[in-house]
């Protein structure tokens, strides 16, 4: 899995990586996920929905993000604007 | 007489001269920082091939992320379609769903309704990173794009409330819009009759 987050003046930046199966590596997802949400961050998992279109999905919390996620993208949180 | 108009005039210089160096002065403390210390912080901020790299990373995770139809719709008219969570487009087709919302690099979403074209209301939603690393808190156009895409398809309702409603107009041109629209249409039929077109020649 790899969290990933949007940066201006860059684009996406890899947080972190790691195998959730391996526990270590999983708490190094985990502290580096709640670090992102911490820093106002929304975080994002790109799915495939049952009927085979692509969407996202919003998680508040690492037990939220599916097993198999390959990835989470990190975004500032919207805000109103113009 | 003409003492009093030499005064006159010396005073006058003195204070010409007093107004022009006072105006060229941030100038010549910036030309005079440059040659110490190198550009600005403001200008040194601004690099043009890295926002070229950044756009380009962004324009791949977009593309990475979304369906290839939407990646195509992107890529060859500039915006996004995403149906409204009330009507999901998908199997539908164009004209079915209640409404479907146009998502644009760093201009509010639009809403409309697709069977009449009617614009219903402007969303201004930003992403800013507070962060605003190299200066800036603005995402790359694409970034700014994909972050619409996944904030409506997963919770369109929290987008919507983070946003700033406006009457359909206020930052888009109207024409403009329904004239997006209509190309998307244009592009939908293309992109089928194509697609058709394949379907028949495959063995």
């Amino acid at each position: 899995m790899r969290l990933l987050r949007m940066k201006p003046g860059h684009g996406e930046v890899l947080i972190a990586e790691g195998d959730v199966a391996v526990a270590e590596q999983e708490r190094a997802l985990i502290e580096a996920f709640r670090a992102q949400l911490e820093q106002g961050m929304w975080a994002a998992v790109p799915i495939v929905a049952p009927d085979g279109r692509r969407q996202a999905e919003l998680v508040r919390d690492f037990d939220e993000v599916p097993r198999d996620a390959e990835r989470v993208i990190f975004f500032p949180r919207a805000a109103g604007g113009c | 007489m003409l003492v009093a108009l030499g005064v006159c005039a010396l005073v006058a210089a003195v204070l010409a001269w007093d107004v022009l160096v006072g105006a060229g002065r941030p100038a010549m403390q910036r030309w005079r920082a440059r040659l110490v210390g190198g550009w600005d912080e403001d200008v040194a901020a601004y690099d043009p091939g890295r926002e070229r790299r950044a756009e380009a990373r962004a324009r791949a995770l977009l593309r990475s992320c979304v369906d290839e139809e939407d990646w195509e719709m992107y890529r060859d008219l500039g915006f996004l379609r995403v149906w409204g969570a009330d009507g999901s487009g998908s199997g539908a087709g164009h004209g079915v769903a209640p409404y479907a919302y146009l998502i644009y690099p760093h201009k509010p979403i639009v809403a409309f309704v697709p069977r009449s074209s009617r614009l219903l209301s402007e969303y201004c939603v930003d992403f800013p990173d507070s962060a605003r690393p190299y200066g800036s808190a603005r995402l790359p156009a694409s970034d700014d794009v994909l972050a619409k895409w996944m904030a409506l398809t997963a919770d369109e309702r929290r987008l919507i409330e983070n946003a700033n409603l406006h009457l359909a107009g206020r930052q888009h041109d109207p024409d403009a819009v329904r004239s997006d629209i209509a190309a998307l249409a244009r592009w939908e039929r293309e992109r089928e009759r194509r697609h058709d077109a394949g379907s028949l020649r495959a063995p």
